[in-house]
């Protein structure tokens, strides 16, 4: 999909920027890069950039939207305070099932995001730059990240040597101090804040871990500046973001859009009692009715409690059950807790277990209330918000599907399709290997 | 200066030592896990708390500067 937005000054400015242009076969070659984008503007000195981000307003993608250039800050300050050299990961692991931006943008534009890293580093003074990426996807990332590299070698853009390194098939894998934990040694789970890894990170120096497809939005604010980064988006939330698009054929279409870009035109009219699901499965399960009055942005999703996020956003469709949907999905998210933390180990396998109860019909009376209450019970009691997005997940299919939980408690079901339709990994994570 | 419980999730093995020296401010949930009230504790309380926070056989109690 390209979207065309007109800026304040009316000259149109034209998405994808992160994406090839139509037609465009060759965007992972470095010479075909360097034509459309031009060189790398180093800036020199550490700190000069931080101040072009944050007159652009970049946030980040991987889903949390913090604002960029206050981690880089933190990172410099960590970093003069305790005069250690800092680290930069550029995070691409997607561990989020339903996502497959982050893959898609490191198979069409790789050097996008090596420029990213590049320039971040310089930022804030790194002399290690890892790149994060999940194993797994259906395209092979690593061997066309091996190949942009050795291209950059040649061509001798890059002024740190960048490492790749591997996230294991896990949910929680990505999450920023579990990747931060395995690249030091340790297993992909989450570990304890404080101490925040812009403090203490990689090997236990100031560490900037950046989304990969902010990495790419920050090298061309870099060239472009901020001005034009905020030609497309809201004023309060301004850029392009990537998002993973399902419908009812529910193959993933991967499009470059406008923050504050109307719901509806993504999916398409809706009837009032049909479903979308926004953010991936922390996300939010909301009605047509509300999807179809709401825009792609934080400011309008906070309306109903719902988030941007990665970028996810899957219709539902009309044959199928939301409540068995989400019961499946809730089952996957128990398994992958990482089992550190008593409420989240004890709390989401009992959810998971209600819910199945309640998609199979007929449950015990007290079952829709158990997991409301267990629902509060596990929010805001973990080390990472695995406990507080599963919940938040689980609440808003209560609330979007109560009509279908009634027609359940009736012993009836509305799907007339039982096959899965919300895509989870094959395999759930059974012994601590899993994790290494 | 006032201070709030903290607990780290990771090392709490739920022996609730804590919540019977501190039920003022630390609950147990069903499964033997502590809730901790989040707000600033109410002056006179920090005695019990520092009590609590070394009783504490896996020491994932700690009190922050809130």
């Amino acid at each position: 999909m390209t979207a065309v937005t007109e800026d304040t000054k009316g000259a149109a400015t034209e998405l994808p920027r992160l994406l090839p242009l139509p037609g465009n076969k060759n965007a992972h070659d470095w010479y075909a890069h360097a034509d459309r984008y031009g060189r790398l503007p180093y800036r020199d000195r550490q700190a000069i950039l931080v101040r072009d981000v944050e007159a652009a307003g970049l946030t980040g993608r991987g889903g949390a939207a913090f604002p960029v250039h206050r981690k880089l800050e933190a990172v410099l300050e960590a970093a003069d305070k305790r005069r250690r050299t800092p680290a930069v990961i550029a995070n691409g692991a997607e561990s989020e099932p339903a996502s497959d931006k982050d893959a898609t943008l490191l198979w069409l534009s790789p050097h996008l995001v090596l420029d990213g890293l590049q320039l971040a580093a310089e930022a804030v003074g790194a002399d290690t730059a890892v790149l994060y990426t999940h194993v797994n996807r259906e395209h092979d990332v690593g061997s066309r990240l091996q190949e942009a590299l050795r291209a950059r070698q040649a061509a001798g853009v890059d002024r740190i040597p960048v490492q790749l390194a591997q996230a294991p098939a896990r949910f929680l894998s990505g999450q920023e101090t579990a990747l931060v934990n395995h690249l030091s040694g340790g297993a992909a789970i989450p570990t304890f804040t404080p101490p925040r890894i812009t403090e203490r990170g990689l090997r236990g120096v100031p560490t900037l871990v950046q989304n990969a497809e902010t990495l790419a939005h920050l090298a061309l604010i870099a060239r472009r500046g901020p001005r034009w980064f905020r030609s497309v988006g809201t004023d309060a939330e301004p850029g392009s973001m990537l998002a993973t698009i399902r419908r009812a054929d529910g193959r993933p279409r991967i499009s470059e859009l406008p923050l504050g870009l109307p719901l509806q035109d993504l999916v398409g009219e809706l009837e009032p009692d049909r479903a979308v699901l926004i953010g991936g499965y922390h996300g939010t399960w909301l009605t047509g009715a509300e999807a179809r009055r709401l825009t792609l942005d934080n400011r309008s999703l906070a309306q109903v409690q719902a988030r941007v996020g990665a970028g996810i956003v899957i219709t539902l469709p009309p044959d199928r059950c939301g409540l068995v949907e989400t019961a499946r999905v809730v089952r996957y998210l128990a398994l992958e807790s990482a089992g550190q933390c008593g409420p989240c180990l004890n709390g989401l396998p009992r959810i998971a277990g209600a819910l199945a109860e309640i998609a199979g019909g007929r449950a015990r009376s007290g079952a829709v209330a158990d997991v409301e209450r267990w629902s509060g019970l596990v929010t805001g009691r973990g080390a990472c918000h695995h406990p507080d997005g599963t919940a938040s997940f689980v609440r808003s299919a209560l609330r979007t599907f109560a009509v279908e939980v009634a027609r359940h408690q009736r012993g009836r079901c509305s799907a007339t399709d039982t096959r899965p339709f919300l895509p989870i990994p094959r395999d759930a994570a059974r012994s601590e290997q899993d994790w290494i | 200066m006032a201070e709030k419980l903290l607990v780290n999730p990771i090392d709490c093995e739920g022996h609730g030592a804590c919540a019977e020296l501190l039920p003022e401010a630390i609950t147990l949930d069903e499964w033997g896990y502590p809730v901790v009230d989040p707000r600033p504790l109410p002056p006179g309380l920090e005695r019990n708390a520092r009590a609590a926070v070394s009783a504490c056989p896996t020491l994932a109690l700690r009190l922050v500067r809130s």
